[in-house]
């Protein structure tokens, strides 16, 4: 599992690397657009073979944030039907997002910038 | 001086960066990182005794957590510079662009510095990743797929 979780996630940021190094594409675009990806691999459900397979690791990238993203909404949709996709959307994602608002506000009272 | 002379001064000056060595570090770095996300998800899982799903949470949060301390005590910046796209593309990209926008304008005030620019550089991760989920979704939903 620590192997695969190495292969993965660096063959992600290897793929990111040689897209910023030869196109004029900054890391936020590239950012987006690997989450963009990452809503596409929910499809026919390949994201959770590739994280059976993985483990913890394919969980890592932003990839799967996306794939979060998609999943929640798609499993909403089973109880709720078409209203389900806007009221799962943050499901699996809430955890993350809202604790990085969270520590980055509480850090940002309590250290200075550094410049 | 004209748009081309410009243009070549500017390529003059640009830095030399060895792209095979990015690729290497951008690799190994951003492994590293999904190895030890791997390593936190059992350790989690063993430890506190949950399912691997809550393990994974828990490790998620982790990793934001890491990632805004060191960008707020100041040699997160370091890490982005050596290892690229491998610190990058992690979640740990994200809480980093969150934090960084955070510290930077702590200077305009609360409200109208932290609040209003947190999500300067990681709102277009949530936008895009929202608007291609209700998209592909609705397409999914009409489909049954």
């Amino acid at each position: 599992m620590y192997v695969y979780s190495f292969l993965f996630c660096g063959f992600l940021c290897l793929i990111a690397q040689v897209i910023l190094d030869n196109t004029k594409l900054t890391p936020g675009h590239i950012t987006s657009l690997f989450v963009v990806i990452g809503t596409f691999l929910d499809l026919f459900n390949i994201y959770d073979m590739i994280i059976v397979h993985v483990g913890g690791g394919a969980l890592v990238p932003i990839t799967s944030f996306g794939h979060l993203l998609m999943h929640g909404a798609m499993n909403r949709t089973i109880e709720s039907g078409f209203i389900g996709i806007a009221m799962g959307v943050f499901d699996f994602t809430a955890a993350g997002i809202t604790s990085a608002i969270f520590f980055s506000f509480i850090f940002a009272l309590i250290f200075k910038p550094k410049d | 001086m004209n748009e081309k002379n410009f243009n070549e001064i500017v390529e003059k000056h640009k830095p030399d960066e060895n792209k095979l060595l990015n690729l290497v570090k951008a690799f190994v770095i951003g492994g590293l990182i999904g190895a030890f996300g791997n390593f936190l998800v059992e350790f989690y899982s063993k430890v506190l005794n949950v399912s691997s799903n809550d393990a994974s949470v828990f490790m998620i949060i982790t990793l934001i957590f890491l990632a805004c301390l060191f960008t707020a005590l100041g040699f997160f910046d370091n890490f982005v510079h050596f290892g690229r796209m491998g610190v990058i593309i992690p979640i740990t990209g994200f809480a980093h662009s969150m934090q960084s926008a955070a510290l930077d304008y702590k200077k305009e005030g609360l409200v109208c510095g932290i609040g209003s620019n947190i999500f300067k550089l990681a709102g277009s991760v949530i936008l895009y990743g929202i608007v291609s989920a209700y998209i592909v979704g609705i397409i999914r939903f009409l489909i049954g797929g």
